[in-house]
């Protein structure tokens, strides 16, 4: 039960509140709307005149072909990232719950990627999938595979899925061993006396215990591989080759720092803020109605 | 229906030895309590026959065949569990279906089933119900039914009454046994609670630190329990027990305060001198002028009777049940010596006329 404080007047409360009120505005509504401005605006290429264009920017985008595949590539990227680290966290999870030796040390050793800054992790993967110097880059050319991610497209975007990925595993699987402890072992022992073998206790019974964490875990990977993988695809690609791993998040980026694009730019940041909130609106809608067994 | 049969079943956990070599034969369709405090063993052995624990040593044979080896799924067992460890995703229906969708049983067959053990325990109207939106004694009985629908060999129960409330489990302890005597399944109950013991087993396997202190019928245990450690925790309020010497040259027993109580079944072996307990269950002793004289500590009235805990003169710590209100001071009791137990001071074991 939380405890109710009662302030007298009404003056301390919005005292203690202002701080946190003036961080939200000044650095979320006031760039916020700042973004929702300029994405109806369009500025000439020297910044000397700008024009209210209303919703142009928005139907310019929707009918651009490369801001097209971009969404494509964030289908694929998002939904690839999601189940790459759902399904290996889960998989590390379970074995990890069990009772083996020295499973304390596996636990901390699984947790520690979610402590590498995204550009080391990926200057990391760069040096295992580096065509010429990398660890998995030769091995690949030892064997006669075509390996440089540099020119190959496919090659780029599996690479990036699975450096996102990796940094995502390890808060999962805190979440999905959380999730395993929390099963009592009285009902896998129920299952067992059943008559379920392993593989049918984890898919009849453990499965759908876990099916509210891994729901949640699947918004929270949705919205990182969205927002939070800027930092891996700028070092490991920078959206190349061609666009081949160029994201929306990515491409706000490249128009509007790079290509200075300020009324696109604006207007797919808008984008990504509704899907955002989108995400986190489902988000709490579930946590709402969360089910308690 | 199967015989069980426990032979020489040792566990230790690392260097921590819990069990020390059991021994149990439990006929078919017979109804079997393992009694015991906490830390006893009793629950290891359960897991131990579930096959949920592996023996160090000794072998678990159900219907005269070895399943030591076998996992739990391949004993054809079935268990309730002290927290019922239903399958909180799942229905009602489910819960007792799951054990036979795994075993392939056609669902016609399923449906009649899980129908029929649900109005054996008439639990038929919350089939639909989710575990969560069950009391604890519906929970209780989806566990039972659990256990019923499969027609195992052997009924295993891990103190599955202990959850419930005190009316509850009185209720319930005489449903499990119509029931398991209606259906003849060859059952192991595990129990810390004696009078649970006493009603529900045909017999009884008091343990004591991981050894069976003495297994016989209830009306055996009661009436010749075979050491201290069994006396004092089969019965409530527990029995009495007086240091004592032989006297007589065994035909009777001296305490310290001098009384002579001479033996009515015959003199025991050890003569004179001999130190031996005395035990005397509460309700065996009566007020008599020829006793021994009690201040009495605390006086529990129940009605129809009432319970004295009470000191001797050396202060020794006695405990009588005594017909009518709260008796007055001073007390003067006396005990049934017919039945009066003879343990041996050193061990503790019975000791019977020679």
């Amino acid at each position: 039960m939380r405890k109710k404080v009662i302030f007298r007047g009404a003056a301390l409360p919005y005292l203690l509140l202002l701080p946190q009120m003036a961080v939200t505005l000044v650095f979320f509504f006031w760039p916020a709307g700042m973004a929702v401005w300029q994405s109806a605006q369009r500025e000439d290429a020297f910044g000397l005149s700008t024009e209210f264009v209303w919703f142009e920017n928005f139907s310019d985008l929707f009918h651009d072909p490369i801001y097209l595949n971009a969404a494509w590539n964030t289908v694929i990227f998002s939904t690839s990232v999601a189940a790459l680290a759902l399904g290996a966290a889960l998989f590390l999870a379970v074995q990890a719950d069990k009772q083996i030796r020295g499973s304390g040390l596996y636990k901390t050793l699984l947790i520690w990627p979610y402590a590498v800054a995204p550009a080391l992790a990926a200057v990391l993967w760069l040096f295992i999938f580096h065509p010429s110097i990398g660890l998995v880059g030769r091995a690949f050319a030892a064997i006669g595979v075509d390996w440089d991610y540099r020119v190959n497209g496919g090659q780029a975007m599996a690479m990036v899925i699975i450096a996102a990925a990796w940094k995502q595993v390890s808060y999962n699987f805190i979440f999905f061993l959380a999730g395993l402890q929390s099963i009592p072992a009285s009902v896998l022992e129920a299952a067992a006396i059943d008559g379920a073998r392993p593989m049918r206790r984890f898919w009849t019974v453990v499965f759908p215990l876990l099916s509210p964490t891994a729901f949640f875990l699947l918004v929270v990977n949705l919205v990182y591989a969205f927002f939070d993988t800027f930092g891996v695809i700028h070092a490991l690609t920078r959206g190349g080759p061609g666009n081949a791993t160029e994201t929306l998040i990515y491409k706000v980026y490249v128009d509007g720092v790079q290509n200075l694009n300020f009324g696109s730019s604006a207007a797919q940041s808008v984008v990504l803020m509704i899907i955002v909130i989108g995400l986190t609106a489902i988000q709490f809608r579930y946590i709402e109605r969360r089910v308690h067994y | 229906m199967a015989s069980l049969d426990i032979q020489g079943v040792t566990k230790s956990f690392g260097a921590t030895r819990v069990l020390h070599g059991i021994d149990l034969a439990i006929h078919d369709g017979e109804m079997v309590v393992i009694v015991g405090a906490s830390g006893c063993g009793k629950s290891t052995l359960l897991r131990i026959v579930a096959g949920l624990e592996t023996s160090t040593s000794g072998a678990v044979l159900i219907d005269k065949v070895d399943v030591t080896p076998l996992e739990p799924a391949d004993r054809d067992i079935a268990m309730v569990f002290q927290t019922y460890a239903l399958y909180p995703h799942m229905t009602v229906f489910d819960n007792m279906a799951y054990g036979l969708k795994i075993r392939r049983v056609p669902k016609p067959e399923i449906r009649r089933r899980v129908q029929e053990a649900a109005d054996l325990l008439s639990i038929g109207q919350l089939l639909d119900r989710k575990p969560r939106q069950l009391s604890g004694g519906q929970r209780q009985r989806v566990a039972m039914g659990r256990a019923i629908v499969r027609e195992p060999k052997l009924f295993l129960f891990d103190e599955p009454l202990s959850n419930l409330d005190a009316k509850l489990r009185v209720q319930m302890r005489a449903e499990i046994r119509s029931l398991q005597k209606r259906l003849a399944v060859t059952s192991l109950f595990v129990t810390h609670d004696q009078v649970e013991a006493m009603t529900l087993g045909d017999r009884l396997v008091v343990m004591n630190e991981g050894r069976a202190a003495q297994i016989g019928t209830p009306m055996e245990v009661w009436s010749r329990p075979a050491d201290t450690y069994v006396a004092s925790f089969i019965g409530s309020p527990a029995m009495n027990m007086l240091p004592a010497t032989l006297a007589e040259g065994g035909a009777a027993a001296r305490l310290a305060d001098g009384t002579v109580w001479r033996f009515t079944d015959g003199a025991r072996p050890g003569g004179e001198g001999r130190a031996v307990i005395l035990g005397i269950r509460p309700e065996h002793l009566m007020p008599d002028a020829a006793g021994l004289a009690v201040t009495i500590d605390l006086a529990e009235p129940l009605g129809s009777e009432t319970v004295v805990h009470g000191r001797l003169r050396d202060g020794t710590a006695l405990t009588a049940r005594l017909p009518g209100g709260i008796p007055q001071e001073p007390l003067i009791l006396a005990p049934d010596l017919a039945a009066l137990h003879v343990f041996d001071a050193a061990d503790g074991k019975r000791l019977d006329p020679a």
